[in-house]
């Protein structure tokens, strides 16, 4: 008998497995729906797979009455945009301050305590100063994504390079580079893989105060549109929402490993991607 | 693979038998314990300290009963879980009775109408002073909230749309804030954050519920088959709040500091809300609005303005989609759904001293 930890499942079988716990949820979903409806046809809690579709078809994917626009796919362009924008600004910002904080002493002495003691400050519980500094409108939803999601990603890189191999920066000084050639040259290109891990990690951050921001203060989005509607408990609007929402996060996880895949063949081999 | 098989065919039943016994819980029979939901409001405070000072509890030892009042932080959430069957009864206004149970196809009735607004909800302008400037401008509110349906009563009373000006969502929570932040321009809200924003600067209030009075009402709704079968429950509960109400009439200064603490204001903040509330203090005065020929043609603005806005659901082909029952035999709507019903069978009671 082999020992469970060298039982290894075949391709098919790993997909099987894989698929398990869906379609557990979904028949347990099924089933959980199909009961309360049969007590109250009405009932909107666990709408039906069904009216989920007719719903989304009605409300969301028609043109809306009006403004003649599809919601659908204005909401999910107007949260991508946002979110696109804020994970991009931290991510320029995690290398513009990462790599300085880890590779120069004398600025990580200086800023690497405040950045640790900042990136503890929980950003929702200071929306208030945010709304005076950056308004209520695109702005804001921005900055508080970046405001959430820079201090991981600075810390993160910050913690990478200074794991970076000590051989490779003097081997390079004994070559005669400067500290920019050094921090242009080796660090840079090494950490531009890891930035992007770092991305896909706070991935989940940035979605969390995008739906937050979203949900303050809008006029469109997946956020907004979740939050004005629970206001009558449509759960057939929320529900293919939160999926899409999923569908998405995942998507651009998936893009993100395979652009690390593609660029930085030497990054993914090594570390088995 | 067989042992993965089996856990799975336990999982499936084990899930079976919980949704079975979930929708056991939901089907209304005679029992003993109750849970009513409510929220922090000036008008519904006094749940509170019924709550608190024991009042709830005499009244239901004396029809042999239990109910718990649990707070619930989040208003909406609180309708949706009652919605959803967590609770027997909520505290809720007509527009929201209307929206999210009624609809939802949970049949649902107000048993004790509390009072109504009467300056609790207002429209509030920076730096113009009347209603028809908001032209043009971002209005910040709660969309889709007895707030919406004010700045379109309001709209309606200078002869604007809603075209006419562009809805923001925005949390109540963060409202205050908001108005410091110098994009928000006009905003519609209630108590106690009205009272708050009134008083910064360059505010100015230009419409409020006073100006619509009886139509936003706060009242107790209770699932309508619970006290079919428990009418214990309804009478227990009127008539604790009646006795609540006579402490609030006399200005029991107890009731009122500690209602005042719970709601976060002093007193004199408290009190400030209690002008802008049309309490019915006594039951015969609730009974008076409840059988009014205002009532129906309240709700039936109300009915009209959520399905313009969609609220009733996608199954809504008109405004007449839920139907609605009223104390003096009127209806309103599909008599086939009817989901709201307003009673002043308890609130009689309670104003004849037959509790």
């Amino acid at each position: 008998m082999k020992r469970l930890i060298n039982r290894k499942p075949n391709r098919g079988n790993a997909l099987l497995l894989g698929l398990l716990p869906f379609v557990i949820l979904v028949i347990v979903y099924v089933f959980a729906s199909h009961s309360r409806l049969a007590d109250n046809a009405e009932d909107k809690l666990l709408p039906s797979i069904a009216q989920m579709a007719q719903t989304m078809d009605k409300s969301a994917l028609s043109p809306s009455k009006r403004s003649g626009e599809i919601i659908f796919w204005n909401d999910t362009l107007a949260s991508l945009q946002r979110l696109g924008l804020g994970i991009g600004i931290s991510a320029a910002l995690g290398l513009m301050l990462g790599v300085p904080l880890g590779l120069i002493p004398l600025v990580r002495a200086g800023f690497s305590p405040f950045i640790a003691a900042f990136s503890m400050v929980p950003p929702i519980a200071i929306l208030p100063i945010l709304f005076i500094v950056f308004g209520m409108g695109e702005v804001a939803k921005v900055a508080l994504i970046v405001i959430g999601v820079t201090p991981i990603i600075v810390r993160d890189l910050q913690h990478r390079v200074e794991e970076f191999p000590k051989e490779q920066l003097i081997k390079a000084q004994t070559l005669g580079a400067s500290s920019w050639t050094l921090a242009i040259r080796i660090i840079v290109p090494q950490m531009l893989p890891r930035l992007l891990d770092s991305v896909r990690l706070t991935l989940g951050t940035a979605w969390i105060f995008l739906i937050s921001s979203e949900a303050i203060a809008a006029t469109e989005g997946l956020g907004y549109r979740i939050f004005l509607v629970r206001r009558y408990l449509a759960m057939d609007m929320i529900l293919p929402y939160v999926l899409w929402i999923t569908v998405l996060a995942f998507l651009a996880d998936f893009i993100l490993k395979k652009v690390t895949c593609k660029v930085f063949p030497w990054y993914a081999k090594k570390d088995a991607l | 693979m067989t042992s993965i098989f089996n856990s799975v065919l336990k999982l499936c039943v084990a899930s079976m038998v919980a949704t079975t016994m979930m929708s056991v819980s939901l089907m209304a029979q005679t029992k003993e314990k109750f849970q009513v939901a409510w929220t922090i409001y000036v008008g519904w405070m006094p749940w509170d300290y019924a709550q608190q000072s024991g009042i709830i509890d005499k009244w239901a030892k004396k029809y042999g009963i239990q109910i718990e009042m649990v707070q619930v932080n989040d208003y909406v959430e609180s309708i949706n879980q009652y919605t959803a069957g967590k609770f027997d009864g909520c505290v809720m206004t007509n527009m929201d009775a209307l929206t999210i149970p009624a609809a939802g196809g949970v049949d649902s009735t107000a048993v004790i109408i509390g009072d109504f607004s009467n300056g609790n909800d207002g429209i509030i302008l920076k730096n113009k002073k009347s209603l028809a400037e908001i032209k043009g401008q971002n209005v910040n509110l709660v969309e889709l909230s007895v707030s919406h349906y004010l700045l379109a009563r309001g709209l309606e009373s200078v002869g604007l749309k809603e075209k006419d000006i562009k809805v923001v969502n925005t949390s109540d929570a963060d409202i205050v804030a908001a108005f410091a932040s110098p994009e928000v321009t006009s905003l519609v809200t209630w108590n106690p954050q009205l009272s708050e924003i009134k008083g910064m600067k360059g505010a100015s209030l230009v419409f409020d519920s006073s100006k619509i009075p009886g139509e936003i009402i706060d009242m107790l709704v209770l699932n309508t088959e619970t006290i079919k079968d428990n009418p214990k429950l309804a009478k227990a509960l009127t008539g604790a709040w009646y006795e609540m109400m006579g402490l609030m009439k006399n200005k029991d200064a107890k009731a009122i500091a500690a209602m005042a603490k719970a709601s976060g204001t002093d007193v004199a903040g408290f009190n400030s809300q209690l002008k802008t509330t049309n309490m019915f203090y006594d039951a015969k005065d609730a009974v008076a609005f409840s059988i009014s020929t205002e009532l129906p043609k309240t709700m039936q603005k109300v009915s009209e303005f959520s399905f313009e806005h969609g609220i009733l659901g996608d199954g809504a082909k008109d405004a007449t989609f839920v139907g609605m029952a009223f104390p003096n035999g009127k209806t309103y709507g599909s008599t086939g759904n009817m989901k709201l019903r307003f009673t002043d069978e308890y609130m009689k009671l309670a104003a004849e001293g037959k509790l």
